[in-house]
């Protein structure tokens, strides 16, 4: 996916940019209010990332002037936490509202929510041996079927298709799938491993175990 | 605190000191009226005495003949009968010519005599113990070819001038005492009207909203207007400072959660990169502390914002199956990362009356405790129910529960579970649901389900 990320704080804007490249999205990030129209006018997003502190003025009146043009899905990122502020963000027209600081995994669990309420077609469909792989629907469509994933087997199914081929460590793995303040072991990996392998069992891809390492991921 | 002897009842209120002054007003004018009437009337019976007097001694000096050089004098019944006009009173009469006696009381002596037919002597003076009016007159007879002055003096008691006085001044009495009666009636009506504008700027002033700082735009009286405008002017201030602690928040809570964000999201990248399982969990540790802080902040400002906003507690319609969905909705993608479904069953026009706000911040730490405490796979049912008068917006999960604490417990401020282990919390979130329902005259009801397993809670609300 393509992001367009507005954030003034340059350490935080080149974490999540860092973060979300990982993923393998494409992100541009503006410092500016300015910056931000000029990527506008120049590039196709999925989905924008929006402060609502900017040097430049205030992301909210951003908001409603592009609300009037776009039909681009945004996400404001605020350091404001209270109710009446979301109210008043979701009023202005964004799609979705997460205070700062926030889980790169709830992130991710909002970009997909606000882009299948808003029916955008499928940026990205991943073949996968003989089926098909839709992260941003979340379905595995094989022999014409598709089946939904449940969030974790989807997210954990999109760490590996991104990285088809590359050992992927337990711990990396866990990171992904649980949020910190969770207290989780290493074994609750091997539950989701499991259920991937039965959903992929005809699709002639394989999840194999390294041994004292991790996993991988391998499409004949 | 309060002052010591308060001022007296009367001047706590314009009305009834204006009241007061125009009543205390008519009263001097009452009296005043009632003094000034019964003494004319007074002054006016002792004239028509004087002046029947006057006619009667007249009368009887015309009677006066010579015969013979002897004054002879007939009295004429006319001159007393005129005189029986004023009441009940006993005259008395004196003729005498050149200080003799011709008939009458010997001892009705007139205290000075007039010097000339046309001088008439009047006077006040106490005769055989009453008081009574005199009058005398002279007149010049011809006795032979000598004149003589004869002097006439009629007296008469006067009981009778008293009591027409008294009648007088007992009827402007009664008309003073209605006068005031009326004058009191108008000043507590003209107090009332004058006060009006007064009255109806202060209902608008009252019916305004907590939140309703414009300026007021009505036509008022003269004398309302530098009221009306240093209210405004207050309104004007207090909107700034207002706005100002708001952009202040803004400001602090920008600055805080800013780097506590880039911290967090450096902690997460740096998890991709680190192996050792020691310095995994020191990074988990960072990255938990980061989000309980983040947490402690928007609970104490939600705390903060419930205490301002239950004081002068809106009273918008608020459709609960709305608020549900909305809460519901923004919620979902968090429960979904665990694979925690949420599902609604709500009611049409489920409306109750309050602050939206508040509400949904009610309901939001109330679903977030059970998303944040309910094992993956899991389901959590929000419902909503009507119950007679209230609604019944009802969170129940398969968590861990509530772990046979005292439920009531539960809601005190900062106050947790014992298994919470090591979830990230502040203890506020069932503190502010329970606030917002006590300020909307409802109630929080913790209970466990019949099976044992998970927590229930119930956000309890008048219908509206």
């Amino acid at each position: 996916m393509r992001f367009l990320l507005v954030e003034d704080n340059a350490e935080l804007g080149e974490a999540i940019v860092a973060r979300l490249s990982l993923d393998g999205h494409a992100v541009d990030h503006a410092s500016t209010l300015g910056e931000a129209r000029d990527w506008l006018a120049v590039a196709e997003y999925d989905l924008m990332l929006l402060d609502v502190m900017l040097p430049d003025g205030d992301g909210r009146s951003f908001l409603r002037e592009t609300r009037t043009t776009e039909r681009l899905p945004v996400i404001v990122l605020t350091a404001r936490s209270q109710v009446s502020d979301r109210v008043d963000t979701l009023d202005l027209g964004a799609d979705d509202y997460l205070t700062k600081p926030f889980d790169f995994g709830e992130l991710e669990a909002r970009c997909r929510a606000v882009l299948r309420r808003r029916g955008t077609p499928a940026p990205t469909v991943i073949p996968l041996g003989t089926a098909q792989f839709d992260p941003s629907s979340g379905t595995l469509t094989h022999a014409g079927e598709s089946q939904p994933l449940r969030n974790r087997e989807l997210r954990l199914l999109e760490v590996f298709a991104r990285n088809q081929g590359q050992i992927l460590p337990k711990s990396q793995l866990l990171d992904r799938l649980f949020s910190q303040d969770a207290e989780v072991s290493e074994n609750a990996i091997e539950v989701y491993i499991g259920r991937l392998r039965k959903r992929l069992s005809e699709t002639g891809v394989q999840i194999e175990t390294v041994r004292g390492v991790g996993y991988r991921m391998v499409t004949p | 605190m309060s002052r010591k002897s308060p001022p007296s009842m009367v001047w706590r209120s314009i009305g009834q000191r204006l009241t007061l002054l125009l009543a205390l007003i008519a009263a001097v004018l009452a009296v005043l009226s009632w003094w000034m009437v019964s003494s004319f009337a007074r002054e006016a019976a002792e004239r028509t005495q004087d002046n029947i007097l006057v006619a009667s001694a007249t009368t009887i000096a015309e009677a006066l003949r010579s015969e013979q050089g002897v004054i002879r004098l007939e009295l004429p019944y006319s001159a007393f009968a005129m005189l029986g006009a004023i009441g009940e009173d006993r005259v008395f009469y004196r003729v005498a010519a050149d200080g003799t006696v011709l008939t009458g009381y010997d001892d009705l002596i007139p205290p000075t005599l007039p010097q000339s037919p046309s001088d008439v002597v009047v006077s006040t003076l106490e005769f055989r113990g009453d008081p009574v009016r005199m009058v005398t007159v002279r007149r010049t007879v011809l006795a032979g070819q000598q004149p003589v002055p004869v002097m006439v003096s009629v007296a008469q008691t006067r009981a009778g001038v008293a009591e027409i006085g008294l009648g007088l001044s007992r009827t402007a009495g009664l008309l003073s005492v209605a006068f005031f009666a009326l004058a009191v009636g108008l000043s507590a009506f003209a107090a009332r009207s004058s006060l009006q504008p007064l009255n109806s700027f202060a209902q608008a002033v009252t019916r305004r909203g907590p939140s309703d700082l414009r300026p007021l735009r009505r036509r008022v009286p003269d004398e309302l207007e530098p009221l009306q405008s240093s209210l405004n002017r207050l309104m004007e201030r207090l909107g700034q400072s207002i706005r100002r602690s708001e952009e202040f928040i803004a400001e602090a809570a920008h600055r805080v959660r800013t780097p506590l964000a880039t911290v967090r999201a450096q902690a997460e990248l740096a998890l991709h990169t680190v192996e050792k399982d020691s310095e995994r969990e020191m990074l988990r540790r960072v990255i938990r502390a980061v989000d309980e802080s983040s947490r402690s902040a928007s609970q104490l400002l939600d705390h903060a914002t419930v205490s301002f906003r239950a004081d002068a507690l809106a009273q918008e319609r608020v459709d609960l199956g709305e608020l549900a969905a909305r809460v519901t909705a923004s919620l979902r993608p968090t429960a979904e990362m665990k694979d925690i479904s949420i599902r609604l069953d709500t009611a049409e026009d489920a409306l109750v009356r309050g602050d939206a706000i508040l509400l949904e911040s009610a309901l939001r730490n109330v679903l977030d405790n059970s998303v944040k405490y309910s094992p993956e796979e899991t389901e959590i049912m929000v419902s909503l129910t009507r119950d007679e008068a209230t609604w019944r917006l009802m969170v129940r999960d398969n968590g861990r529960g509530f772990s046979g604490e005292p439920l009531p417990e539960l809601t005190g401020r900062f106050r947790r579970g014992r298994n919470v282990e090591k979830i990230v919390g502040s203890g506020l979130g069932l503190t502010i649901a329970e606030e917002v329902l006590q300020a909307h005259a409802g109630r929080l009801e913790l209970s466990t389900p019949e099976n044992g397993a998970g927590a229930c809670v119930a956000l309890i609300l008048p219908a509206a």
